[in-house]
C-alpha cells in the first residue's frame, strides 16, 4: 500500500469517527440527521475501500438514502405533532 | 415522581448505558484482535460449490442459496416492520406545500432511470454486486421521490397493494416448499433449477422490498375510507 492510500484511508477513518461523534452530539435534530447522512456516505466509501461493494450498495441505498429520508419524515411528523425539535441533554420526551 | 428522583434515575440509566457500551466495545475489540491473520472464513468452500448455486457472484450465492434461510427471515422481518408501522398509525396526508421546480424536474428525470436501474441491479446480482435488496432500495427511492415531489403514486386496489407487499415472502417460502416437495430439504435449490428459482425469488422480493420501504416511509397504514389507497 502506497503512502498516499494509507494517508487517504487514515483521513477517511478519522472523518468517519468525527462525523459520527458530531452526529450524536448535535444539539439540533436536523443537524444530527444531516450528519448521519454524511456519515452514511462516508461509510459507503469505507465499504468500497474494504473491497465490499455489495455492502456499500446496501449502505448507500438503505442505510443512507432511505434511513435519512425516514428520519427527516419522522422529524417533520414530530414537528407537526408539536413536539420540541431540540433535545435537551437528558432528552425531553 | 419528583424531579430529583427522575434526574437520579436518568443518571443511573446513563451510567448503565456506558457500562454496557464499554463492555460490548471491549468484547468486540477482543474478538477482532483475536482473529487469525489470514485464512479467514469460508471463502474457499463458497467458491468451490459456486457452480451449483445458480449464480456466479459469491455474495449473491451466499445470500440466496447457501444462507437462503437467513434472507427469507430478513424478508419476514421487513414485512413485520411494515405490519408494526401500519398497526401504530394511519398515514397522514402530507402538507401540500408546492414542491420546488428543481424537485419536480429531478423527479421526472430520475424516476424512470431509477426503475430501470432497479431492474439492472436485480439482473446484475447474479454475477456482480447487486440483488434484490439493492434493487428494492432503488425502487423505494423512486417511490419516496414521487411522494416528496407531491405527485400521487398510482393508485392500486388495496388487495393488489397488499398482495404485492407479500409477494416476495410468499414466493420465497413457496420456492422453499416446492423444492421440499421435490425431495430436497427446505430451500435446498437443485443446481438445475437454482438460477430460475433465485431469479423469480429476487424479482418478487425486489418488488415487495421496494413497495414495503415506501409504505414504511409513508409512516402509517393507508387511510381506510378510500377504495384505492396507497
Amino acid at each position: 500500500m502506497s503512502a498516499l492510500t494509507l494517508l487517504l484511508d487514515a483521513l477517511l477513518a478519522g472523518t468517519l469517527v468525527w462525523v459520527a461523534a458530531r452526529a450524536l452530539a448535535a444539539a439540533e435534530l436536523v443537524t444530527g440527521i444531516a450528519l448521519f447522512i454524511a456519515f452514511g456516505l462516508l461509510m459507503t466509501i469505507v465499504w468500497v475501500r474494504l473491497s465490499a461493494p455489495d455492502v456499500a450498495l446496501a449502505e448507500a441505498g438503505i442505510g443512507t438514502g432511505l434511513t435519512g429520508a425516514l428520519l427527516f419524515a419522522a422529524l417533520a411528523r414530530l414537528r407537526r405533532a408539536g413536539a420540541p425539535d431540540n433535545r435537551g441533554e437528558n432528552g425531553d420526551e | 415522581m419528583s424531579d430529583a428522583h427522575a434526574a437520579a434515575g436518568a443518571l443511573a440509566a446513563r451510567a448503565l448505558l456506558w457500562i454496557v457500551l464499554a463492555g460490548a466495545g471491549a468484547m468486540l475489540a477482543t474478538a477482532v484482535l483475536s482473529l487469525p491473520e489470514d485464512g479467514l472464513g469460508l471463502a474457499d468452500e463458497t467458491l468451490a460449490d459456486l457452480g451449483r448455486t445458480g449464480v456466479e457472484h459469491p455474495v449473491t450465492a451466499v445470500l440466496m442459496n447457501y444462507r437462503a434461510y437467513d434472507t427469507l427471515l430478513e424478508m419476514a422481518v421487513l414485512f413485520l416492520a411494515l405490519v408494526g408501522v401500519w398497526s401504530m398509525a394511519e398515514a397522514r396526508p402530507r402538507p401540500t406545500a408546492p414542491p420546488g421546480l428543481v424537485l419536480q424536474f429531478l423527479t421526472q428525470l430520475l424516476v424512470p432511470f431509477l426503475i430501470l436501474f432497479a431492474g439492472y441491479l436485480l439482473w446484475a446480482g447474479a454475477h456482480e454486486p447487486g440483488g434484490a435488496f439493492q434493487a428494492g432500495a432503488v425502487l423505494a427511492a423512486a417511490g419516496v421521490l414521487v411522494t416528496l415531489s407531491g405527485a400521487q403514486l398510482p393508485s392500486v386496489p388495496r388487495a393488489l397493494h397488499r398482495s404485492l407487499l407479500l409477494l416476495g415472502l410468499v414466493t420465497f417460502a413457496a420456492a422453499g416448499v416446492a423444492v421440499q416437495l421435490g425431495g430436497g430439504a427446505f430451500l435446498e435449490f437443485p443446481p438445475s433449477a437454482a438460477k430460475a428459482l433465485i431469479l423469480a425469488i429476487e424479482a418478487a422480493a425486489g418488488i415487495s422490498i421496494g413497495l414495503g420501504l415506501v409504505a414504511i416511509f409513508e409512516g402509517g397504514r393507508p387511510s381506510e375510507p378510500e377504495s384505492a389507497p396507497r
